[in-house]
């Protein structure tokens, strides 16, 4: 699929996204809320599978600690200021992914994955049985943040169509954020870290930095994705970091097409619009979507994605009824 | 509290470590010789519980049911691997999470379709249903300290096969170098689905031993499944006896963490494993790579 | 296997059921005019969020199978209006709590809201539901705070408030004769305020309280716990626990040699429905419930012996709490000739309900929490038997409601 085709059809989806709320009911307004902060969470996730080659098991930790900062801080304030609130999700999840990264970065292969594991239960069972921050209960919000210059309120989340909005720019700059990062020198190492961990440390390379730079800078981006994700639904609570949580999040990475930041934002859709279609046909959903996401795995270790030049070459074939082109690459 | 206290907890602490083990043994068995992260080893456990009482109830014996019951999860095992694991051997560890993620909800499912949604017990065989007097008041059920001679047995035989005997070796060359066996005339495929069942079979087996003293109920098996990851991964993979050191780590420091620090009983265990892996990245007993 | 499979109604053959029924109706009503304004003999639309995987998926297909029951027993209908029921599954998990509510809320519109079992799951619902959301009935979720802080007055529940399991423990142990007491519990939201609101009754009245000992949920390795247990040598231990944590505790307990030092108590549900997994090691074991399976009065009689016709399966409190969810839909409906717009008639109508329930006399307090006879019961042969009132008429102190 040629470059520009990608590009025209990733800006026309976001010109369906910007217009939805035009004519979606509140409804569906709410859902795809839901859906992009999901997508901006796997997004940041696919930043260490995708592009590090390093399979974090605890990623909801990170989701969790941006969503409890908010809730801890501003549980009893009135007003919550967007510049207050924001900055110190962020900061707390990038600090908490800096000593999570510090030390997990240093084993490797099922290690790792474990080792994530275990600091994301850590987090879950300290949230979860400390009194102080409300246990497996949780906290409440009663108001959303602001954003106020003086005493002139600019933005006021409280509007479905404004969260919305805001959702939306969150996940578009985080995007066009991971774009840059990725084209620039810093990119190239760490896909290189992927590829051949060992080469890149013979050409001199400290691979650890740079792995836990993506660390931390996937740490706070699920930070931002649990801000949202707090304030959206004004409700906080551990389950947010159950290793469930963490293993759905790599389902949606790999169904939706890793290694690409637009599979993830697929993924977040197919998974959320599964979970609440299947339900509607039997009461053992949860076997056919164990089922998918098995034939996935199996069948499809690309993703969703990945089906998508061949379609393209199918398309265009139909068109001018052609010799089918071999699907072209053109990684970015 | 006087010492006779602190000596009950002491065999508390070596009998949910040999309970852990039982769990764990198979997975480290699947880890570090097959390279196979399995999640759904809970659900091998639970899997196990649920035929130990549905076979009891039919056959009316725990010792039957544990017969009969192993066969069917050697057969599941097998199942799983040729349909399942054994497209996933060259791929990236990712897959096999995200494999056997959604294994986990299938086998949920299926003991609900199964088996019910009740809460069952599994009767003790009535020659070890008593209790040994300890304290003027507490006495230790006999049924758990056969569990712990059945671990002791099977660690031993475990080690015993992998180190000493032919299918042993050829396991631990399977694992280091699978073309190298393969070339040699050894048919890998077959090797690896033969120990993936027996994994299978020994977190079942755990299950079935557990299931009189564990009830047997829905979603029992993830209750076992991370902090058997833990011994693992503090052992070092593939190591029976680091899942043996491991798991009696984590029985002292979560029985004694129970007694001595309520507050952070549940953090304790991983706490400890991120400790040791800060020390020792591979575990304690795991090999360098 | 198969058979026990096949006990409990599924859900698709109810609903194929209440719409054949209402089918029937529809071409009835042609002949009867409607009485109230809008949309005639349109349905009345009954979101049901409950687990039916998991952990409690027992309960949820309890509690929807006795309210179906109920309504089918009043011919499917409420208000004179034919029923459509909009079932999801809530797994459960807190975490889709929101997004599951906001769809029958936003998405189905529902007239009434039922469920949900978990309690932090209840939260998040409630909040949402809460003022101007449809009539929601909770039918187990035990937070106080949902009769409490996020009381309201389209919010009711059928089931029990965490102190209704507490406070009325703590006479009920004394007059047994027991001074010193250890808790156990689970230590999660439900289990704390269970533990809370019996020292609230317990200690005023002259009991120690030796030791509290919160253990981690939903971990079942009770074995330090009870040689700890074992050497405080307390008079009783009063606990909190269910499911598969409860018959593993109370075996635990009884294999450890406890109960011949130590009397064992406990909130009803480490007894409820799970005498035959438990057996022998029950025997003797008292808790208090606002139900007891024994309980020798008619309605419960009948309606034990319709649910086993119905479902197949043996009723239990958390069937009861479904049944009488029914019931307070019914009479809210028939209040207003189902006319869901009468919003406020019809909450009159449901606060003022009195019920006959299978558990004894039902009627809601000011938070729309139920006040009902809490009982003593001691397993007997495998039964829970009750062997006093423990609480006449106990109420919730609702506290940070305002509606008190």
């Amino acid at each position: 699929m040629p470059v520009r085709t990608r590009y025209l059809s990733l800006l026309a989806a976001l010109l369906l996204l910007i217009l939805f709320p035009l004519f979606g009911s509140s409804f569906y307004i709410g859902l795809l809320t839901r859906i992009l902060i999901l997508a901006l969470f796997a997004m940041s996730l696919d930043l260490l599978i995708g592009y590090t080659g390093l399979v974090s098991f605890g990623h909801a930790a990170f989701f969790g600690i941006g969503g409890y900062a908010l809730a801890i801080c501003f549980q009893d304030a009135v007003v919550i200021h967007l510049w207050q609130a924001l900055p110190l999700s962020l900061i707390s999840a990038a600090l908490a992914a800096l000593v999570v990264g510090w030390i997990s970065i240093r084993t490797s292969g099922i290690y790792f994955i474990m080792i994530t594991l275990a600091f994301a239960q850590m987090f879950f069972y300290f949230f979860f049985e400390s009194p102080r921050y409300g246990g497996d209960d949780g906290i409440f919000l009663f108001f959303k943040p602001v954003l106020m210059i003086g005493a002139e309120d600019i933005l006021h989340l409280d509007r479905e169509n404004n969260f919305y909005y805001f959702v939306l720019t969150s996940l578009v700059s985080s995007y066009l954020f991971l774009t840059m990062i990725l084209r620039a020198p810093f990119g190239k190492v760490i896909t290189a870290i992927k590829a051949n961990e060992h080469r890149v440390l013979a050409l001199g390379y400290p691979v650890n930095h740079y792995k836990l730079v993506s660390f931390v800078i996937a740490g706070t981006l699920a930070g931002l994705a649990g801000f949202l994700e707090g304030a959206h639904s004004g409700y906080v609570n551990p389950s947010y970091m159950s290793w469930h949580e963490s293993g759905i999040a790599i389902a949606i990475v790999v169904l939706g097409g890793m290694g690409t930041l637009y599979g993830p934002i697929l993924g977040a859709f197919i998974v959320v619009l599964l979970q609440d279609f299947l339900p509607s046909l039997t009461d053992h959903w949860q076997l056919l979507f164990g089922g998918i996401v098995i034939s996935v795995a199996l069948f499809l270790p690309h993703g969703l994605t990945s089906l998508l030049p061949q379609i393209w070459t199918l398309f265009k074939a139909r068109k001018s009824s052609s010799v089918i082109n071999p699907p072209e690459s053109d990684d970015d | 509290m006087e010492l006779s206290f602190y000596l009950v907890q002491l065999l508390n602490a070596i009998q949910y470590g040999f309970l852990l083990f039982l769990v764990a043994s198979g997975m480290t068995l699947l880890f570090g010789i097959m390279g196979i992260i399995n999640l759904a080893h809970g659900s091998f456990y639970m899997i196990g519980a649920y035929l130990a009482y549905w076979l009891t109830d039919i056959t009316g014996n725990l010792w039957f049911g544990i017969l009969l019951g192993l066969p069917i999860a050697l057969l599941v095992g097998y199942l799983v691997e040729r349909f399942a694991i054994s497209f996933l051997y060259k791929r990236d560890h990712l897959y096999q999470v995200l494999l056997t993620f959604a294994l986990i909800l299938i086998f949920n499912e299926l003991q609900q379709i199964l088996w019910g949604t009740d809460v069952h017990a599994v009767a003790i065989p009535s020659f070890l249903a008593g209790s040994i007097p300890l304290t003027e008041n507490q006495s230790y059920p006999i049924y758990r300290l056969f569990i712990s001679a059945v671990c002791i047995v099977l660690a031993s035989g475990m080690s015993w096969v992998i180190q000493k005997t032919r299918l042993g070796m050829m396991i631990r060359a399977g694992a280091s170098n699978r073309e190298m066996v393969q070339s040699l005339g050894i048919d890998v495929n077959r090797l690896f689905a033969l120990v993936f069942s027996l994994g299978v079979a020994l977190a079942a087996f755990a299950g079935m031993l557990a299931s009189p003293v564990d009830s047997v109920y829905p979603g029992m098996g993830e209750n076992v499944l991370i902090i058997s990851f833990v011994v693992v991964v503090i052992g070092g993979t593939g190591s029976i006896k680091g899942a043996f050191v491991g798991a009696m780590l984590i029985g002292l420091v979560s029985t004694f963490g129970k007694v001595l620090l309520p507050e952070m009983a549940s953090v304790m265990a991983y706490a400890l494993m991120a400790i040791i892996l800060l020390w020792r990245p591979q575990g304690l007993f795991g090999r360098r790579t | 296997m198969s058979e026990k499979n096949r006990t409990g109604i599924s859900r698709r053959d109810f609903v194929i059921k209440s719409s054949v029924a209402t089918a029937g109706l529809a071409a009835a009503s042609v002949l009867g005019p409607a009485t109230f304004a809008i949309g005639g003999q349109a349905k009345v639309k009954v979101g049901i969020l409950l687990p039916y995987t998991g952990t409690y998926a027992k309960l949820g297909t309890n509690i929807r199978n006795a309210m179906m029951m109920r309504f089918a027993e009043a011919g499917n209908l409420l208000g004179g209006r034919p029923i459509e029921f909009v079932d999801i599954d809530s797994e459960a998990k807190p975490a889709k709590a929101q997004q599951l509510t906001d769809k029958l809320i936003k998405k189905e519109h529902v007239d009434f809201l039922v469920g949900p079992v978990h309690s932090v799951v209840g939260m998040a619902m409630v909040k949402m539901a809460r003022g101007k959301g449809p009539i929601t009935v909770i039918p187990n979720a035990g937070a106080d705070q949902l009769t409490g802080v996020l009381c309201a007055p389209n919010v009711f529940r059928t089931s029990f408030s965490s102190h209704q399991m507490g406070f009325p423990g703590g006479p009920a142990v004394l007059e047994d004769g027991h001074k010193r007491v250890v808790l156990m519990y689970w230590n999660y939201g439900f289990g704390k305020q269970v533990a809370a609101a019996f020292k609230k009754s317990f200690l005023p009245a002259g009991g120690t309280i030796v030791k509290e000992i919160p253990t981690p949920f939903p971990k079942v390795d009770f074995q330090a716990y009870l040689t700890e247990l074992a050497a405080l040598k307390p008079d009783a231990v009063y606990t909190f626990y269910a499911g598969g944590g409860a018959v593993k505790f109370v075996k635990d307990f009884a294999a450890a040699g406890l109960k011949k030092s130590i009397k064992l108590y406990g909130a009803g549900f480490l007894t409820e429905g799970l005498g035959k997994a438990q057996g022998d090691a029950a025997e003797g074991v008292r808790t208090i419930l606002h139900y007891a399976d024994t309980l020798d009065n008619p309605v419960n009689h009948r309606f034990r012996a319709a649910f086993k016709t119905a479902t197949g399966a043996q009723a239990d409190v958390y069937a009861v709490q479904g049944y009488d969810a029914g019931e307070l839909i019914l009479r809210g409906m028939n209040a207003v000739k189902g006319d869901v717009g009468a919003r406020a008639e019809m909450i009159r109508a449901m606060e003022t309900a009195e019920i006959d329930s299978p558990r004894g006399k039902l009627r809601f307090s000011k938070s729309h929490n139920p006040i009902h006879d809490i009982y003593l019961r001691e397993v007997i042969r495998g039964e829970n038997r009750v062997v006093r009132v423990a609480a006449k008429e106990q109420d919730d102190p609702a506290t940070g409601c305002s509606m008190v």
